[in-house]
């Protein structure tokens, strides 16, 4: 049990690392933020817009979408494929691998270790003024707090699930530079479409009820869609629970594949520029 | 203890010829070709050794290096270090040694070097103690005091090769892999780093291997040479027999013939002489090299 302790340690320095130096790069955080920002006040007015002509022909309340809108920004860096860590790939492709594979770690778990805690400092520097603002706002466009403390709990507890899963996925996409010369146009094609699949660009409910159903069942429905629907009180009862389970379960099932293919991808290895 | 016995090693290479129209064709079918890396590579190392491996440009040292380090599987042979097969009991293994790669950087770019050493110090589970023993020995010993605290990204190449040998020492490794460690360096930083590694294996036994194409660190560290060329050992042996090798024996028996015998007085009293000694015979002794990697080729 100590020698687990203690490995685990390992891991949280590398997170902790991670996050510290993401913690440092003030001016793309502050860029960051007017993206962020802007987009989420253009979207709401495009949603009020249709909201407008008729109200009733949506599935969500006009202040969840607002929220659902708002918590995305501020968490866009944790959930999003985009937000991928280049030095994962660059270790790779220019052969500093060498010295992560000389040290007594699991790779995958260092890699799972450092982008998360990547992740979590993007979006740590970024969520506050978002929120902020939000909170700010004019009337229909102003953030609301959750209907109540249970879901304020279950949104946290969701956006770490989620933000699990998020990162157990892109470990298939840096796993890639080990198979390919450059990733590049394969983790273009991946984040574009998981962005899609993961409520990123529209909630999922807003999805035709036939579609929507089978992406409820792949693992991106777990990113930004479930959180965030907790959060604006859309995801509820029985479907929240299920759609719990079904977070829990493609984060084993992600990690545990992730973890095979690293496996293969240690033993093909070739250190690249001699 | 380390050995190597009968050990190979191939890669796979894609080839094609230069143009638009043999880049279009590789898209459809790869031509690989299978380079043979190492082959049938033995040696025996004892402990507290200090080994030069040296050989021209694609011979293998570094392959050799990975294997010992535990980065690479051989195809086939065996591979030994104290008790261990590298690629094998990998994680246990690594433990044990420290590796330095010349071109490549273990140090996070933008945070204090001392940032990654304290992680250096939870990735091998260094105890407090044993952590502040060895900083403090290292930080004096490679004059590190005022650079612990800068960012890797504004150290200059010397400082950084200081810090990156502080680096792999940290967790007192029993043996110690050097990949190139002063390529690159200025004559200052050179000789900082070879009178360290000097010290380093005179106080703790440390084994080092050390691959490098500057004769004067196989000269100033390393009794023993192993010579590789074509991905197999060609000699085994000291640099006399290096040169005797070569086929160059009087300007070589000279070379050494003054090294050995010149005085103190000698030494003070002829700077200019001396210097210009100095020169002509590291030109000698890159000469002999050089002819003797010709004569390889040939071979």
């Amino acid at each position: 049990m100590k020698a687990n302790g203690n490995s685990l340690r390992k891991y949280f320095s590398f997170f902790r690392m991670r996050f510290q130096m993401g913690l440092q790069y003030r001016a793309a955080a502050a860029g960051g933020c007017v993206t962020q920002f802007l987009w989420g006040i253009m979207e709401c007015l495009a949603f009020r817009a249709f909201y407008e002509a008729d109200e009733s022909a949506f599935p969500m309340a006009f202040s969840s979408v607002v929220a659902y809108v708002w918590l995305r920004e501020a968490f866009f860096a944790l959930f999003t494929t985009w937000n991928t860590d280049n030095e994962l790939f660059d270790s790779v492709i220019n052969g500093n691998i060498a010295y992560e594979l000389c040290r007594p770690l699991s790779v995958y778990r260092m890699w799972f270790a450092r982008t998360a805690g990547n992740r979590l400092a993007n979006a740590a520097l970024r969520c506050v003024p978002i929120l902020f603002a939000a909170f700010l706002l004019p009337e229909p466009f102003r953030m609301t707090l959750p209907v109540n403390v249970q879901s304020m709990l279950l949104f946290i507890i969701t956006m770490f699930l989620g933000a699990g899963v998020t990162v157990a996925f892109c470990m298939f996409v840096y796993l890639l530079a080990f198979f390919t010369i450059s990733p590049q146009g394969l983790r273009m094609v991946f984040t574009a479409m998981v962005q899609f699949l993961s409520g990123a660009i529209i909630p999922l409910s807003f999805m035709p009820d036939s579609v929507r159903r089978v992406l409820e069942l792949l693992p991106f429905a777990g990113m930004f869609n479930v959180p965030l629907r907790i959060y604006s009180g859309d995801l509820v009862g029985a479907k929240m629970l299920r759609a719990i389970g079904m977070q829990i379960f493609w984060l084993v099932l992600l990690t545990a594949c992730g973890k095979l293919l690293c496996r293969a991808a240690e033993r093909r290895i070739v250190v690249q520029g001699g | 203890m380390i050995t190597m016995e009968h050990v190979y090693k191939s890669y796979r290479v894609a080839k094609r010829n230069a143009g638009m129209k043999e880049a279009c064709k590789a898209l459809l079918r790869r031509e690989t070709q299978t380079v043979q890396a190492l082959s049938d590579i033995s040696f025996a190392i004892a402990d507290g050794e200090m080994v030069g491996y040296i050989g021209p440009n694609g011979a293998g040292k570094s392959s050799t290096i990975k294997i010992l380090s535990g980065i690479l599987t051989p195809d086939s042979g065996s591979c030994l270090i104290d008790g261990r097969v590298p690629w094998k009991d990998r994680r246990e293994h690594v433990r044990q040694i420290g590796v330095v790669f010349g071109q490549r950087s273990q140090l996070w770019w933008d945070v204090p070097v001392l940032d990654s050493f304290e992680l250096l110090k939870d990735i091998y589970s260094i105890s407090q103690y044993d952590y502040q023993h060895n900083l403090e020995e290292l930080t004096q010993l490679l004059h590190l005091q005022e650079l612990l605290k800068i960012p890797v990204r504004q150290l200059s190449l010397g400082q950084r090769m200081r810090c990156e040998l502080a680096a792999s020492l940290l967790h007192s490794p029993r043996v110690l892999f050097l990949d190139e460690p002063t390529i690159g360096l200025d004559a200052v930083s050179k000789l900082a780093v070879r009178e360290f590694i000097q010290r380093l294996n005179a106080a703790h036994k440390t084994t080092v291997i050390l691959t490098t194409h500057d004769m004067q660190d196989i000269e100033a560290l390393t009794k023993r040479i192993i010579l590789i060329g074509k991905g197999r050992v060609l000699l085994d042996g000291t640099l006399e027999d290096m040169c005797l090798l070569a086929g160059k024996p009087q300007s070589e028996e000279s070379r050494f013939g003054t090294k050995k015998h010149e005085s103190m007085a000698f030494r003070q009293n002829a700077d200019k002489t001396e210097a210009e000694d100095d020169t002509a015979s590291e030109n000698d002794l890159d000469r002999i090299v050089a002819s003797l990697y010709q004569k390889l080729e040939i071979l």
